[in-house]
C-alpha cells in the first residue's frame, strides 16, 4: 500500500523484472532475478502469474482463448483438457457464461476477472496483483478477495497485492507494507498497521486529509499563479 | 555556442540512436526468423493472410489502372514516331523494374504497414505484450516476427499480382482502346524483356518488403504508448517507408546497371 505515485507498481515490474534494477538485489524464491538469462527468468515466470491494472487481455482472441492461452503455449494438452482447466478457472470468476464473448465486449471489472482466471490457469506458486479491486463493483470485490485468499490456502501461493483499497485488503492479507517515496514506512499486520501512531501511517490508513503526504502536488503561490505573475 | 551546436546535431543524434536501436531490432527479428519460421509457422500464413491477401484487392485495383495510364501515355507519346506496337514493352518494363515493386511497397505501407504499427502500438500501450512476457511468452516470436515474415512474403507476391495486373490493364488500354495489334503488343514485349529485367524486379520487391515490414512493425514497437503516441507512430510508418522505398530504388537500379 501507499500513495500514489510512490513506486508500487515500479516495485512489482521490479519484483518481476518487466524493470532492470540499477543497483541492488532482488530476491525471489532464493534466486537473484537480475542474474538469470531469458530463458531461466522465463522458467521462472511459468510459476508467476500477474494480474494487470487494465487486465491486458490478449484483443484479437477470445475469453475462453485468452484464459487457454498459456496453456496452449506451455503444455500440450488436448483440447479437451484445456476445455477442463479453463472452464471452472472462469466458473471461480463467475465468467463462464462469457467464455465466448470478446474482450471488447466486456466490461472492466470483467476484463480484469477474466485476466485473473488466466494469471490462475497455470497453477503458479506467486500471483502478483496491481490494483485488483479498482472498477470492481462491490459483489465483484467481495467475490475476488475472497477467491484471492482461499487459493492462497488451498494452493499455497505467495499473493503480493498493490491496492489503495484499505478495508478488502485488511480481510486478505497476511502482511501489509506501506511505501512512501521508495521507502517501506511501516509493516505489519493489517490490524497492527491501523492501530500504528505515526503521522504518515495514521494519516494513509484512516484517508486523513492533513499530514505528511501533500495531497497538492508542488505548486507555485496560488495567489501569484492565479493574478499571473507566475506560470 | 554549445546549446547552439546541441540543438543543431541533436535531431541528427536522435536519428542515429534511432537508426541504431532499429538495426539492433532487426538483428533479433532475423535470429528468431528460423525458430518461428519452423515452430510458429500457423501464425505466419495468417499474417501472410492479413497482411497479403487483404490487400490483394486494393493491389488489383491500383494495378489495374496504373498499367492503363502506362498504356495510354506509351501509346500517346510513341504514336507520333509509329512506334505504338512498342506500347507493350514500355509499360512492361515500367512495370516490371520500377513502379510494381515502388508502388506495391508503397500501398502496403498505406493498407497492412500501418495496421501494423498501430496494432502493435495498441498491444504495447494496453500492456498485452508486458502481459505475454509475464507469461513466459516472447512477444518477439509470438507477435513482432510472425508479422514481419508476413510483410517479408507477402510485398514479393503483392507485386507479381501488382505487375501482371498492370500490364492486363496496358493491354486493355493499349489493344481493346486504341486498336494496337495484339500479336505485337505481347511478342514485342517477349523478344525485348530478358529474364533479368525480371530479376531486378524481384530484387526490389524482396529489399522493399523487408523494408517496409521492418519499418513498420519497429514503429509500432518502439511506438509511445499513448493514443498519441501510436497515432505517430502510423504516421511514421508511412512516411520513413516512402522515403526508404524511393531512395533504396535509386540504389539498387544504380547498382544494376
Amino acid at each position: 500500500m501507499g500513495p500514489s505515485g510512490t513506486g508500487k507498481t515500479t516495485l512489482l515490474k521490479l519484483i518481476a523484472r518487466q524493470l532492470y534494477p540499477d543497483r541492488g538485489q532482488i530476491i525471489v524464491d532464493g534466486v537473484d532475478i537480475a542474474t538469470l538469462s531469458q530463458r531461466e527468468l522465463y522458467e521462472l515466470r511459468k510459476r508467476f502469474g500477474m494480474l494487470f491494472q487494465n487486465g491486458a487481455l490478449l484483443t484479437d482472441m477470445s475469453v475462453f482463448e485468452n484464459v487457454a492461452f498459456p496453456l496452449r503455449e506451455h503444455t500440450n494438452l488436448s483440447d479437451r483438457l484445456i476445455r477442463l482447466v479453463v472452464l471452472p478457472k472462469l466458473h471461480a470468476v463467475g465468467l463462464r457464461g462469457a467464455a465466448e464473448l470478446m474482450p471488447s465486449e466486456l466490461s472492466g471489472g470483467m476484463a480484469r476477472r477474466v485476466a485473473l482466471a488466466r494469471a490462475i490457469v497455470m497453477d503458479p506458486d506467486i500471483l502478483i496483483y496491481d490494483e485488483p479491486f479498482v472498477g470492481l463493483d462491490p459483489i465483484s470485490m467481495g467475490v475476488i478477495a475472497r477467491l484471492l485468499r482461499r487459493m492462497n490456502d488451498a494452493l499455497g501461493i505467495s499473493s503480493i497485492v498493490v491496492s489503495h483499497d484499505i478495508k478488502e485488503l485488511a480481510e486478505v492479507s497476511d502482511r501489509s507494507f506501506l511505501i512512501s517515496d521508495g521507502h517501506v514506512v511501516a509493516a505489519g499486520t493489517p490490524d497492527e498497521l491501523r492501530n500504528d501512531q505515526s503521522d504518515m501511517v495514521r494519516q494513509f490508513m484512516h484517508g486523513l486529509p492533513d499530514g505528511p503526504v501533500a495531497f497538492h502536488y508542488d505548486a507555485p503561490d496560488y495567489k501569484q499563479q492565479l493574478l499571473g505573475t507566475h506560470k | 555556442m554549445t546549446r547552439l551546436l546541441r540543438e543543431v546535431f541533436s535531431p541528427a543524434l536522435e536519428f542515429v540512436r534511432n537508426f541504431g536501436a532499429m538495426v539492433l531490432f532487426f538483428v533479433q527479428l532475423l535470429r528468431y526468423t528460423p525458430w518461428t519460421f519452423v515452430r510458429r509457422f500457423g501464425l505466419v500464413v495468417g499474417q501472410v493472410y492479413n497482411a497479403g491477401a487483404l490487400s490483394i484487392v486494393i493491389i488489383m485495383v491500383c494495378g489495374l489502372f496504373v498499367g492503363g495510364v502506362l498504356g495510354l501515355q506509351a501509346f500517346a507519346n510513341l504514336e507520333r514516331f509509329n512506334a505504338e506496337e512498342a506500347t507493350g514493352i514500355l509499360a512492361a518494363f515500367a512495370l516490371v523494374k520500377e513502379i510494381g515493386p515502388v508502388i506495391t511497397a508503397l500501398l502496403f505501407a498505406g493498407r497492412a504497414g500501418t495496421a501494423l504499427a498501430s496494432e502493435i502500438g495498441l498491444m504495447k500501450a494496453t500492456d498485452q505484450l508486458s502481459a505475454m512476457e509475464m507469461m513466459a511468452v516472447n512477444p518477439m516470436q509470438r507477435v513482432l516476427v510472425p508479422r514481419f515474415l508476413g510483410g517479408v512474403i507477402s510485398v514479393p507476391l503483392l507485386t507479381a499480382v501488382f505487375t501482371m495486373v498492370g500490364l492486363l490493364g496496358a493491354h486493355l488500354v493499349a489493344v481493346e482502346l486504341l486498336g494496337v495489334d495484339v500479336g505485337a503488343f505481347w511478342q514485342q514485349l517477349q523478344q525485348a524483356m530478358d529474364v533479368e529485367d525480371v530479376y531486378e524486379g524481384i530484387i526490389k520487391s524482396i529489399v522493399f518488403g523487408v523494408v517496409a515490414s521492418l519499418l513498420a512493425v519497429w514503429e509500432g514497437y518502439s511506438a509511445v504508448p499513448t493514443a498519441e503516441g501510436v497515432g505517430r507512430a502510423t504516421t511514421r510508418t508511412v512516411v520513413a517507408t516512402a522515403i526508404a522505398v524511393l531512395i533504396l530504388d535509386f540504389m539498387i537500379t544504380a547498382s544494376l546497371i
